[in-house]
């Protein structure tokens, strides 16, 4: 382990193996990320994109390897509601929201605020909770469609409903998994806006397979494949690299 | 205070509101009326009604961590039975030296097993205000040890329903045991007087129907301020996506444990109120189809609107009065028709079809399954 990179990151993962049955998913998965980065992830259907996000957010326990967040923080022995408390949010692959709350429920229950029990049932709202969602709504284009069912949303603005649970949480690390995914043109534009938005004031992972949209982004990008880092470094390098192109197009 | 209020749905004060004014009715049109007057409501239906109610109550309770938080549960009947022994308990201990054997202390079928002394789990029940706290407490505490085992571990779905269904048989199998010293297959019965009063009497069985609706009126209200609050918003929110539910930072597991410790509750409270206007309670009661045929209640009445539980339950088991009369070995049948009925063509219940509002969106939903893989076995089709 490298104390001095450990340290300076927000999320440091090493050397991560996970097994399904006997099928490597991560083979020795090493990424860094430092405080306040935008990062790409990019890879091949099952490259082990999802499963990464599913290891940093406690859902799935690495069979090796150190995952640390903040430089001390093992995640490794926290389960998901922890990890959720200390500042990681996720956004998946398919849109999940919950589907028989309006739009502006599912902000109110992402909101930071106390999360036990007994404080949902008996505790008030606190004072700027609606100008807080009103804020929300707004930057995911939301405030008109605030008293629909998520279920009636389409799914571009369920992927926006679900980015803006993720900024509800405020949370020191996004994960944001394919959002751009079944999106039209446009909505993908401004999906990389929003992005970058959220980017100056918070670190986050983006996974997406929509390179014009990786482009948009302008970060340092990740190769995955087959479960460990093929190559990083901005896109313009990493797409020249043969090794990339030889995945990519040898499939 | 009146903004709680304004989290009481339409639908929810008007069931209240009958509520009380049956509760106020019901009595005085068995009590205060000649007999053969248009008015007079015969003892038998005062009776009946009272224990059509005590299922109310009972799917009420159910509907409140099925409709609510997903969790299907076929065992309540279990804590009703529980909640109805410990109102037995009591009962039997104030027949007192009128009992068969007239032994002061000792049941009638203590002595016929030749028990000597009480057994440790009867003492303290010649106590009413005991004997309360233990209604509560013993379904209280089982659910509460259950939930902690079952939610801890991340049991759902069908696993969870089939557990569910293991405890109520286990409780039916423990319950028929002379040896377990509740009265064993014949369960206990015979009483004579509750808090002094004849049990048997037209008065008391009109107080008892009176008491009933007024505790049916206020777990309506208490459950709609709990389903509207941000708990209950986060028990939908268990219901629809689980692990994202767990995602944004809300332990399930502890959720999960209070609404269903409460719903546990709330079920024995429904099966002591039935037992004294039944005037039996026996391991049958424990019978897994009992829990099944209340999860039936609510999905006809609509599940996820507590008022729906409540209609179902009450419209089922009058039919169920009118057709064991004329077809007794048909209505398992008739009932199992009902459901998948039911469940085809009104997906939201009785309810569902004067209400505009949806309350558990139709189409099946990804929800928690992420890309179809871990937790497919979540939410059993049924239970959406
Ligand atoms: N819970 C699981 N059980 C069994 N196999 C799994 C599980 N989760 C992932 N896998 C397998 O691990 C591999 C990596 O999957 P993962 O979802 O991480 O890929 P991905 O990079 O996100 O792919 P995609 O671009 O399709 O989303 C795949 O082969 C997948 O089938
Ligand atoms: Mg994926």
């Amino acid at each position: 382990m490298d104390q001095a990179t450990l340290t300076r990151s927000l999320l440091y993962l090493d050397g991560i193996n996970v097994t399904f049955d006997g099928y490597k998913a991560l083979r020795g998965l090493s990424l860094t990320l430092e405080p306040g980065e935008m990062r790409a992830i990019i890879g091949p259907n099952g490259a082990g994109k999802t499963t990464m996000m599913d290891v940093i957010t406690g859902k799935t326990r690495p069979d090796e390897g150190d995952v640390y967040f903040g430089g001390s923080q093992d995640l490794t022995q926290l389960d998901e509601a922890t990890i959720a408390e200390l500042g990681i949010g996720r956004k998946f692959q398919k849109p999940t929201v919950f589907e028989s709350h309006t739009v502006e429920d599912n902000i109110l229950l992402a909101l930071k605020a106390p999360r036990k029990a007994i404080a949902t049932l008996f505790g008030r709202a606190a004072a700027d909770q609606q100008s807080r969602i009103d804020r929300i709504l707004e930057t995911v284009r939301l405030s008109d469609h605030r008293d629909r069912f998520a279920a009636d949303l389409s799914h571009g603005q369920k992927q926006w409903l679900e980015i803006g649970m993720l900024l509800a949480q405020d949370p020191k690390l996004l994960l944001v998994d394919e959002p751009v995914a079944g999106m039209t043109d446009s909505e993908t534009a401004q999906t990389a806006l929003l992005l970058k938005a959220i980017a100056e004031d918070h670190s986050v992972i983006v996974v997406e397979h929509d390179m014009d949209f990786v482009r948009e982004l302008g970060v340092k990008v990740t190769v995955l494949h087959e479960g460990s880092v093929l190559a990083e470094g901005p896109l313009e390098a990493v797409s020249a690299d043969p090794r990339v192109v030889e995945v990519y197009l040898g499939r | 205070m009146s903004q709680l209020l304004t989290r009481v749905d339409r639908r929810a004060h008007i069931a209240i509101l009958l509520l009380i004014a049956i509760a106020v009715l019901v009595p005085v049109l068995a009590l205060a009326t000649p007999p053969r007057s248009l008015f007079h409501l015969p003892p038998y239906l005062v009776a009946l009604f009272g224990k059509y109610l005590c299922f109310a109550l009972l799917a009420v309770a159910l509907d409140l961590v099925w409709g609510y938080c997903g969790i299907l549960s076929l065992g309540h009947g279990a804590f009703f039975a529980l909640g109805g022994y410990c109102m037995g308990m009591y009962l039997m201990r104030q027949i007192g030296t009128r009992g068969v054997y007239a032994d002061p202390i000792l049941p009638d079928f203590m002595v016929f097993l030749n028990m000597k002394a009480l057994p440790v789990t009867w003492w303290g029940f010649n106590h009413f205000p005991y004997a309360l706290l233990m209604i509560v407490l013993v379904p209280g505490v089982l659910a509460f040890a259950f939930g902690w085992f079952a939610f801890r571990s991340r049991v759902t779905g069908v696993y969870l329903s089939i557990i569910t269904q293991a405890m109520t048989y286990a409780l039916l199998l423990a319950f028929f045991r002379n040896d377990m010293g509740f009265g064993g297959n014949n369960g206990l019965t015979d009483f004579k007087d509750i808090l002094g009063f004849n049990v048997q009497s037209d008065a008391t069985r009109a107080a008892l129907f009176a008491i009933t609706a007024i505790v049916l009126a206020a777990t309506l209200l208490i459950a709609q301020l709990i389903v509207t609050s941000k708990f209950g918003k986060v028990l939908i929110a268990i219901r629809d996506a689980e692990s994202r539910t767990r995602f944004i930072g809300y332990r399930v597991e502890n959720y999960k444990l209070a609404v269903f410790t409460l719903s546990a509750v709330l079920a024995g409270i429904a099966g002591a109120l039935y037992v004294p206007q039944v005037g039996i309670i026996n391991p049958s009661e424990f019978a897994p189809t009992n829990s099944i045929e209340a999860v039936i209640w609510v999905a006809i009445g609509g599940r996820g609107t507590l008022v729906g539980g409540a209609l179902g339950a009450v419209l089922v088991n009058w039919g169920k009065t009118y057709f064991t009369g004329a077809l007794p070995e048909y209505w398992l049948f008739a009932l199992g028709l009902l459901f998948i009925l039911v469940t085809l063509f009104l997906p939201q219940g009785i309810v569902g079809l004067v209400s505009r509002r949806r309350t558990i969106p139709e189409a099946p939903r990804g929800g928690d399954v992420e890309e179809g893989k871990v937790d497919s076995a979540d939410v059993p089709a049924a239970a959406r």
